[in-house]
């Protein structure tokens, strides 16, 4: 049966709105199960990781099943010029002209190139493709982002692979709030509740990769994960109640000013 | 122009050592305790007053390098081109004043032990060879580069120190990583060790690292080689260059080797022994240090040895690696640089990787797209 709350982006729909990462697994094998326990129908992939003139590439194999999108990955680049390569060569090589474009210099934080990003966001929107890019939560580059033609933002909750949480909740809450294409928090998430905060926020969706896959039981810990962006977008739809500073008197004590 | 060197002077090797074995067990916890361990930190790691916490020690760095890495492991295979060399080093079987038969591939025989390393599944590869600048100069390397980077996604080296342009140079024909060892950071014994040629030069090569970074390049690999002079004091030494290069060449990614002085003919024994407990002690201090750095392992260590390091923080592994100019298919008789301990073919590490749990990455880079 067909949900009715689906997510839409370019030109393809998703009934479920948690993304998995491909990299960190113990094996092409267990990365598939766990694929499959999260739902997911959008995963990324490392262009570096994968060769493509090998036909019996474990990652490659792990992921064909026509219910998945493939989205290559930039990482590894460090500039624009770098990216816009890599995107092209993923493009032929997977067959898409999808990309999650990942530009982060500095290999330590892996913390994404604001100014990089947005040039070769420009570039790549030109060529065609569908940029997914990955940035820090930061308000006005997603704007700016938007005005180039982006078909999503993907900020981060924390520093990458480092299961904290929604460091920078404050400041998704105002690009969620602003934002006209959809948001997808990435990176940081380390817990289903991390996802089900992102997703009560009104995030569109989330991206999860090593909380699942070093997990003791990555099968386990996806089905966790569908879970908790399941809740956290169904809370998100019936509208949180909103949280009360003080409780309310049950004998106000200004209503004799009424009667 | 700053370096490394500035820092390096700062601290007298023997300030260092006596700093470091005066450590004691409630340095050692504090060492634990802390989320980010800094330098006083990393010294008691590594002090004997670290041995009783040994196991601690294993079961963080195992869950930090997961956290970090996943559960995987990269492949890489080394491929000797050159044994010639005008350097005396008094551990090196290819060292100038050996009596060896030498030899330098060249492009055909250099295509033919590509044949066979690929054949194995390897995609990262590691150049080597002594320092012999009119036979193995910038130009035989560069066309080395050019002759095989259609074949391997990732290529590093590990040669004789260049000027920065000349890094450039390599690095525009698809150049990746670049692996320099210090040997010892202590100056006279690295002077008593090589007496001779133009590595005997110690500053020149201790600014090595400094000279790559500003050349732009992808990774440098750090390490000194265990034998020589106390592995405590040279290993701090490695983690302070390490810290040094991290804050000043922020774009450029590091790497840690472990070589520990293996025997070959007419060679040296170590000076200072460094255990197998000593060895694992120190792979989890630095990745208590630094969880960033990749920690690497080649066939010098034996079979069980390597077995179990695995999951202790080490990154990346050779396997079935041959240490003579030639030694995969072409002249598989040359002498070997030094001896190899874990023979076993590739395939079977594989395995054992899988085994435990590891995923085995061949492939972890596009050496195209930043040419």
């Amino acid at each position: 049966m067909q949900n009715e709350d689906y997510l839409k982006i370019a030109d393809k729909k998703f009934q479920s709105r948690l993304f998995v990462g491909t990299g960190k697994f113990s094996s092409a094998t267990l990365m598939k199960e766990a694929i499959k326990a999260s739902g997911s129908e959008l995963v990324t992939v490392a262009l570096k990781r994968v060769d493509a003139q090998n036909e019996e590439d474990d990652l490659l194999n792990g992921l064909q099943n026509k219910h998945l999108n493939l989205l290559p990955n930039t990482s590894g680049v460090r500039n624009a010029k770098e990216a816009v390569f890599a995107a092209e060569l993923a493009r032929e090589a997977l067959e898409t002209n999808w990309v999650k474009l990942e530009i982060h210099p500095d290999p330590n934080y892996l913390l994404p190139d604001p100014v990089e990003t947005l040039k070769a966001t420009e570039k790549l929107v030109k060529k065609g493709f569908v940029v997914m890019p990955y940035i820090h939560a930061d308000p006005v580059l997603c704007k700016r982002l938007e005005d180039i033609g982006v078909q999503c933002v993907m900020p981060l909750g924390a520093p990458i692979g480092t299961n904290k949480g929604l460091k920078t909740f404050d400041f998704l809450e105002i690009i969620i709030a602003q934002s006209t294409v959809p948001v997808i928090v990435d990176a940081g998430i380390g817990a289903p509740s991390h996802a089900a905060a992102a997703m009560e926020m009104g995030a569109d969706a989330v991206l999860v990769n090593t909380a699942i896959a070093v997990s003791n039981n990555p099968v386990g810990m996806a089905k966790a994960f569908k879970k908790g962006v399941e809740a956290g977008r169904e809370a998100y739809l019936a509208s949180l109640a909103n949280i009360q500073a003080k409780a309310e008197a049950s004998s106000p004590l200004t209503s004799f000013l009424y009667e | 122009m700053s370096s490394f060197r500035d820092t390096f002077e700062k601290y007298p090797w023997t300030h260092v050592l006596e700093s470091i074995m005066d450590k004691t067990s409630n340095d050692v916890i504090r060492a634990l305790e802390r989320p980010k361990p800094n330098q006083e930190d990393l010294k008691a790691l590594i002090a004997p007053a670290a041995k009783p916490f040994l196991e601690e020690m294993a079961q963080k760095s195992s869950i930090i390098t997961k956290k970090r890495f996943g559960n995987t492991m990269q492949m890489f295979a080394p491929m000797y081109l050159s044994n010639e060399c005008q350097n005396i080093c008094t551990y090196c079987g290819f060292s100038f004043t050996n009596k060896i038969p030498r030899r330098t591939l060249t492009d055909a025989e250099i295509l033919e032990e590509v044949g066979y390393i690929k054949s194995k599944g390897f995609e990262h590869i590691l150049l080597v060879t002594g320092e012999a600048n009119a036979t193995v100069g910038v130009s035989y390397l560069k066309n080395a580069i050019q002759l095989i980077r259609n074949h391997f996604s990732n290529i590093s080296i590990e040669v004789q120190p260049l000027d920065q342009d000349e890094y450039e140079l390599l690095i525009d024909e698809g150049l990746y990583a670049v692996l320099v060892y210090q040997e010892t950071y202590h100056e006279m014994e690295y002077k008593k060790h090589h007496p001779k040629g133009k590595k005997s030069n110690f500053f020149y090569r201790l600014e090595t690292p400094d000279r790559l970074g500003r050349a732009g390049v992808h990774k440098i690999g750090l390490g000194a080689l265990f034998g020589l002079e106390d592995w405590r004091a040279d290993s701090f030494f490695t983690a302070l260059h390490l810290s040094y290069l991290k804050k000043t060449y922020w774009r450029t990614k590091f790497s840690i080797s472990f070589p520990r002085l293996r025997p070959f003919s007419g060679g040296l024994e170590p000076k200072v022994a460094m255990t197998d407990r000593d060895l694992v002690q120190l792979i989890c201090a630095y990745r208590l240090f630094d969880e960033d750095v990749e920690l690497s392992i080649s066939t010098r260590e034996n079979e069980k040895f390597r077995d179990h390091i695995v999951n202790l923080g080490i990154t990346s592994m050779s396997a079935e690696s041959k240490t003579n100019p030639g030694g995969y298919v072409v002249d598989k008789q040359s002498l070997d640089q030094f001896e190899i301990s874990d023979e076993r073919p590739t395939e079977e590490i594989a395995t054992m990787l899988r085994n435990q749990g590891i995923d085995v990455v061949w492939k972890d880079w596009e050496n195209n797209w930043a040419k």
